[in-house]
C-alpha cells in the first residue's frame, strides 16, 4: 500500500511538472505560502499525509456526474469542503472551537483525490478517525448536494455511505392491486352463475308449458338424406311417389 | 344441401398455446328455431329428390348419420384458420424459439428448421385436420370410429392435456405477480435490497443479480434443492387461485364467454409484439444482437442436435396430438379444403415464431451492449482510481493503449489489480443462451429495466405474456371438459358450471405444489416430461392408425369425396413412410439420450454462490417421473387390451345364448 502511495506521489510529480511548464499551480505555491506560513506549513504537511492517522481519503468523479458542466477543482472548491467538514464537525461533536483552517487537505491530484485531516487546537492534535466518521456520516447528504455530486461521485474511502433504503408504503403496492382485480374477477364470477342460473329457470318453465304440445311430435329422429332411419330399416321400403306415378302418364302406344 | 332439423349456431373461437401444445373443444351455443309441427315435415321429407347418395365407407356414412342432429360449423373457414393459428402460436414461439436459434447456429437454423416444417409440420398438421374433418367427431369419437380398439389414443390425449393444464397456469400466477410488482417506481427488480446494517447491498443479490435475485428469492423463494420442501408461498398461492379464477370466469358458460375473451387473447400478443419490434428496434446495440443472430454457424448444420431440435420444435409448436386440431376442424364444412388451411396456419405459426425471435435478440443485443459498457466502465474507474488518473482521461478508445503503457510503467500495481480486470466481451455477452421461464422472467426484466419508462413496458410485456398463457388454459381446460360434459352420467348430474368449477378446484388444489419452496423443481420436471414422449408416441399411433389401420386409399378417396381433390402423392409417401420413421427416429433418440445419461439431473439455485448447479434427481422424483410417462402412453394398449377383452366376453355372451 505505502508502495502504491509512493507512485501516486510520483505520478503526482510528473503531472505537478506539467503544471508547472503550464505555470498553474506554481505562482500561488511559491509566493503565498513560503514566506508567512512557512511553519505551519511543515507542521500541517507532518499531519496530513496519505496515511496518517486519523486522515481520510477523498476522491471526486467530476466529469463522470457532471459532464459538460463539471466545474474545474480549485483553491475555492477546496475552501468549501473544508467549510463542510468543518460544519460536520461542529454539529456532530460538541467541538465549537472548530475552523476551517484546522482542517487540512493535502496531496490533491489531479483525478480529483486528496487527503484531509481536522485538528482541534484546544488540544492541539488531530480529531479522532471515529468522529470524523460519524460526523461525515451524518452529514453526508448535505455535503454531496453541496458539490452537486452523489455517494458514488464524491466517495470518502473507509467511510460506508449510509444506503438509503427504498420508501416502502404500508401496504406494498401490489397487494392493492391484487385485491382490486380480484374483487372484480369474483364479482364477474357471481353474477355469471346468477345470470345462468335465471336463465336455466326460464328455460325449464318454458319447457314444462311446451311438453304438452309436443307430446305427439317425434323429439330425436336419426335422419339420412332427410328420411327418418327406422322407415328405411323397414322390410318394405318406402315408395318415393314422384317416380311412382310416372307410369301412368306415359301415353298408351 | 338438406338442413337438419334443428340449426344451430357456431360461437366459439380458440385459444393460444404454449410450446407443448394443448387441445381445444368448443362447446356450442344453440338457438332453436320454433318448432315445426307435423305436418309440414312430413311434406318436406316427400320433396326430396330421390338420387341416391355416392357409396361412401360406411364409416364416414354412420359419422354423417349421428352427427346430423348436433353438429355446429364455423360460420366461415376463415374463423377456423383464425382459430388455429391463435392455438398453434403460444409462449413457445417466444421463448423457446429463439433459444434454439441461438443455441444451433443463428441464421443457420432456419435451414433444419424450414426443412423440418415441409417434412414433418405440414403434412402431420394437413392429416390432423383431415381426420377431424372427416370424422366430424372430437378426437375420442373419432378414433373410436376408425377402430373401437384406438380409444386410448383420445384418452391418452385427455389425460396429457389434464397434466398441462395442472403446472401451465403457475406460468399465468408469475405473470401476475411481476404485472402486479410492475407499478412501482422503481421497479423492484431493479436494484438490490440492502443488508441488515444498510452498509452495502444483500450478498446473494450481489453475487448474482437482481433481476435474478428478484426471481429466485422473492418471486419463488428457492430452496437449495428438491428434497428440501419448504412451505407454501402465500403469496405465490394467492396469484395462483387468482390465474384459476380468470380462467373460470372465462370458461364458466362454455362457448358464450370464451368466444369473447379469445378475440382479445389471440390478437393482442401480435399488437405487443409490434410495439416491441418497434422498440426494440429503436434500442441501442439491437443491431450487434440482431447481427448475431442472423450470422449463420454453418458448422452447427453438421450437429444431429440441430435436427433434432429443429424436429421437435416444430412437432410441438404446431400443437399435434392433443385432439384440439382434430375438434376444431371437426366443425367444419365437410368441403373445406383443408390442405390450403393446414399450409397457411403451419408458415402463419412459423413466421410469427421467425418474428418473436427478431424481438428477442434485439433486446438481447441491447442488454449484451449494455453489460459490456458496464464492464468496460468498471474496468476505467478501477484503473483511474488505482492510478489516481484525471477523471475522464480514460475512454473506451484509448483503453487497451493506456493499460499497456501502465502494465509497462508500473508493473507491480498493474499485476495487484490484474486479477480484477475483466476481458470484457460482446460476444460472450450474447453467448448466454436463456429458454423458458429463466428469458421470460430474467433476461427480459433486466431489459426492460434499463429502458426509459420502463414500468410501461414491463406492463405491456408481462400483459402479452399473460394473454398468451390465458388462452392456452382456455383450450387446457376445454380439452378437459368437453368429454366430462359430453359424458351423459356426469352432465344429467351436475351443470355446466359446477363441473368446470370442479375442475379448476381440483387443479388448483394440486398446482400449489408448484407455489412451494422446491416447487419450481417439480415445475421443471412437468415442463420436461409430462407431454414430450407421450406425444410422439400419439401421434406415431395416429399417423399408422391413418394409413394401416384405416386404409390410405380409403382415406385418399374420402377426401376427394369431401373436398374434391385427391391429395397429392407427396402427401401420401409423407404420411405413409416418411413421417412415421422420423417420429420412431425421434422416439429413439429421446429413450437413448434418457438411457444414456444414467441418473436424470436438474438445475438447482445454490444461494451462497448466487448461481445454478446441477443435482441428480431423488429416488421419488423418478417415480413422480416415470408415473407421469406411463399414465399418458399405457392408455393406448390397456384399452385396446381392454375393448378386446370386452368384445370377447360379449361374443362369449351372445354365442352361449
Amino acid at each position: 500500500m505505502s508502495s502504491l502511495r509512493t507512485k501516486g506521489k510520483e505520478m503526482r510529480d510528473i503531472y505537478l511538472n506539467e503544471i508547472i511548464l503550464k505555470g498553474f499551480y506554481s505562482d500561488r505555491m511559491l509566493v503565498a505560502l513560503l514566506p508567512a506560513l512557512s511553519l505551519v506549513t511543515v507542521i500541517h504537511a507532518q499531519l496530513c499525509q496519505p496515511g496518517a492517522k486519523d486522515a481520510f481519503k477523498v476522491r471526486l468523479s467530476l466529469k463522470t456526474a457532471l459532464g459538460d458542466k463539471a466545474y474545474t477543482w480549485n483553491e475555492n472548491e477546496e475552501y468549501l469542503f473544508k467549510a463542510m467538514v468543518a460544519f460536520s464537525i461542529r454539529t456532530f461533536s460538541s467541538r465549537e472551537k472548530i475552523e476551517i483552517s484546522n482542517v487540512l487537505l493535502c496531496n490533491v491530484t489531479k483525478r480529483v483525490s486528496f487527503w484531509f485531516v481536522v485538528t482541534d487546537p484546544s488540544e492541539n492534535q488531530t480529531v479522532p478517525a471515529g468522529e470524523v466518521q460519524g460526523a461525515i456520516r451524518m452529514n453526508r447528504n448535505r455535503i454531496n448536494n453541496a458539490f452537486i455530486l452523489n455517494d458514488q461521485t464524491l466517495e470518502f474511502l473507509e467511510i460506508p455511505a449510509t444506503l438509503g433504503p427504498p420508501t416502502e408504503p404500508s401496504t406494498p403496492i401490489w397487494v392493492i392491486i391484487f385485491s382490486v382485480v380480484f374483487c372484480l374477477v369474483i364479482v364477474g364470477i357471481v353474477l355469471l352463475i346468477v345470470s345462468g342460473i335465471r336463465q336455466r329457470r326460464r328455460k325449464s318453465k318454458a319447457s314444462t308449458e311446451m311438453t304438452d304440445v309436443e307430446d305427439k311430435c317425434e323429439t330425436m329422429v336419426t335422419i339420412e338424406n332427410g328420411i327418418p332411419c327406422d322407415t328405411l330399416d323397414s322390410k318394405e321400403g318406402r315408395t318415393n311417389r314422384a317416380f311412382a306415378a310416372g307410369d301412368e302418364k306415359l301415353t298408351p302406344l | 344441401m338438406n338442413k337438419p332439423n334443428s340449426k344451430w349456431k357456431w360461437a366459439g373461437l380458440a385459444a393460444v398455446s404454449g410450446w407443448a401444445g394443448r387441445a381445444l373443444e368448443i362447446t356450442t351455443k344453440a338457438h332453436r328455431q320454433a318448432p315445426r309441427n307435423p305436418g309440414t315435415r312430413r311434406h318436406h321429407r316427400l320433396g326430396v329428390s330421390g338420387k341416391p347418395r355416392e357409396p361412401i365407407g360406411s364409416a364416414l356414412g354412420a359419422a354423417m348419420v349421428e352427427m346430423e342432429k348436433a353438429r355446429p360449423v364455423w360460420n366461415n373457414p376463415l374463423q377456423f384458420v383464425f382459430a388455429c393459428i391463435s392455438y398453434a402460436v403460444g409462449l413457445g414461439n417466444v421463448w423457446r424459439f429463439p433459444y434454439l436459434c441461438q443455441m444451433y447456429g443463428g441464421g443457420g437454423f432456419l435451414i433444419p428448421y424450414i426443412i423440418m416444417l415441409v417434412v414433418e409440420g405440414m403434412p402431420l398438421l394437413y392429416l390432423e385436420l383431415a381426420v377431424g374433418q372427416r370424422m366430424r367427431q372430437g378426437s375420442i369419437g373419432a378414433w373410436n370410429t376408425i377402430s373401437p380398439y384406438l380409444r386410448g389414443v383420445g384418452i391418452a390425449s385427455v389425460v396429457v392435456s389434464f397434466f398441462l393444464s395442472m403446472y401451465y397456469n403457475v406460468i399465468n400466477a408469475w405473470a401476475f405477480w411481476y404485472l402486479f410488482h410492475s407499478f412501482q417506481d422503481p421497479l423492484p427488480w431493479s436494484s438490490c435490497p440492502l443488508n441488515s446494517n444498510l452498509t452495502s447491498y444483500d450478498e446473494e443479490c450481489e453475487k448474482a443479480s437482481s433481476t435474478q435475485y428478484f426471481w429466485y428469492r422473492k418471486t419463488l423463494n428457492i430452496s437449495p434443492s428438491i428434497e428440501e420442501n419448504g412451505g407454501i408461498q402465500w403469496e405465490q398461492a394467492l396469484c395462483l387461485i387468482l390465474a384459476w379464477l380468470v380462467v373460470y370466469l372465462c370458461i364458466l358458460r362454455g362457448t358464450e364467454s370464451t368466444g369473447k375473451v379469445v378475440y382479445v387473447t389471440a390478437s393482442l400478443p401480435y399488437c405487443v409484439l409490434i410495439i416491441y419490434l418497434v422498440r426494440g428496434l429503436t434500442l441501442h446495440g439491437a443491431i450487434n444482437g440482431l447481427a448475431y443472430m442472423f450470422t449463420p454457424k454453418i458448422e452447427q448444420l453438421a450437429n444431429p442436435q440441430t435436427w433434432i431440435n429443429a424436429a421437435t420444435q416444430i412437432f410441438f409448436s404446431l400443437g399435434l396430438g392433443f385432439g384440439s386440431l382434430i375438434a376444431f376442424a371437426s366443425y367444419n364444412e365437410p368441403s373445406n379444403n383443408c390442405q390450403k388451411h393446414a399450409i397457411i396456419v403451419s408458415l402463419i405459426n412459423s413466421s410469427t415464431s421467425i418474428f418473436a425471435s427478431i424481438v428477442t435478440f434485439s433486446i438481447y443485443g441491447f442488454k449484451a451492449t449494455f453489460n459490456y459498457e458496464n464492464c468496460i466502465n468498471k474496468v476505467i474507474l478501477l484503473l483511474t482510481n488505482t492510478f489516481d488518473l484525471e477523471d475522464g482521461f480514460l475512454t473506451p478508445g484509448n483503453l487497451e493503449e493506456t493499460k499497456d503503457y501502465l502494465a509497462s510503467a508500473y508493473p507491480t500495481e498493474y499485476s495487484k489489480i490484474f486479477p480484477d480486470i475483466k476481458n470484457c466481451s460482446l460476444e460472450s455477452e450474447l453467448d448466454t443462451a436463456v429458454q423458458g421461464t429463466g428469458l421470460s422472467f430474467i433476461v427480459y426484466t433486466e431489459a426492460i429495466k434499463n429502458m426509459e419508462v420502463s414500468q410501461l413496458w414491463s406492463v405491456l410485456y408481462f400483459v402479452m405474456l399473460l394473454m398468451l398463457g390465458i388462452g392456452s388454459m382456455l383450450g387446457n381446460t376445454a380439452a378437459i371438459l368437453t368429454p366430462l360434459t359430453d359424458s351423459n352420467t356426469i352432465s344429467s348430474r351436475l351443470p355446466k358450471e359446477a363441473i368446470s368449477g370442479l375442475v379448476c378446484l381440483i387443479s388448483c388444489a394440486i398446482g400449489l405444489v408448484f407455489t412451494m419452496e422446491a416447487g419450481n423443481y417439480w415445475f421443471d420436471i412437468f415442463n420436461d416430461y409430462a407431454a414430450t414422449l407421450s406425444l410422439l408416441l400419439i401421434v406415431l399411433v395416429e399417423t399408422i392408425a391413418i394409413c394401416y389401420v384405416y386404409g390410405l386409399k380409403r382415406f385418399e378417396n374420402d377426401l376427394q369425396v369431401m373436398t374434391g381433390c385427391k391429395p397429392n402423392w407427396y402427401w401420401k409417401i409423407i404420411w405413409a413412410f416418411v413421417s412415421p420413421l422420423l417420429i420412431i427416429g425421434l422416439f429413439i433418440f429421446y429413450l437413448t439420450d434418457y438411457i444414456l445419461k444414467g441418473t436424470l439431473q436438474y438445475q438447482a439455485w445454490d444461494a451462497t454462490q448466487g448461481q445454478l448447479v446441477t443435482r441428480d434427481y431423488p429416488n421419488y422424483a423418478l417415480a413422480v417421473i416415470g408415473l407421469l410417462v406411463a399414465s399418458s402412453t399405457m392408455c393406448i394398449p390397456l384399452v385396446a387390451l381392454g375393448t378386446f377383452i370386452m368384445n370377447r366376453w360379449k361374443k362369449g355372451k351372445t354365442v352361449s345364448v
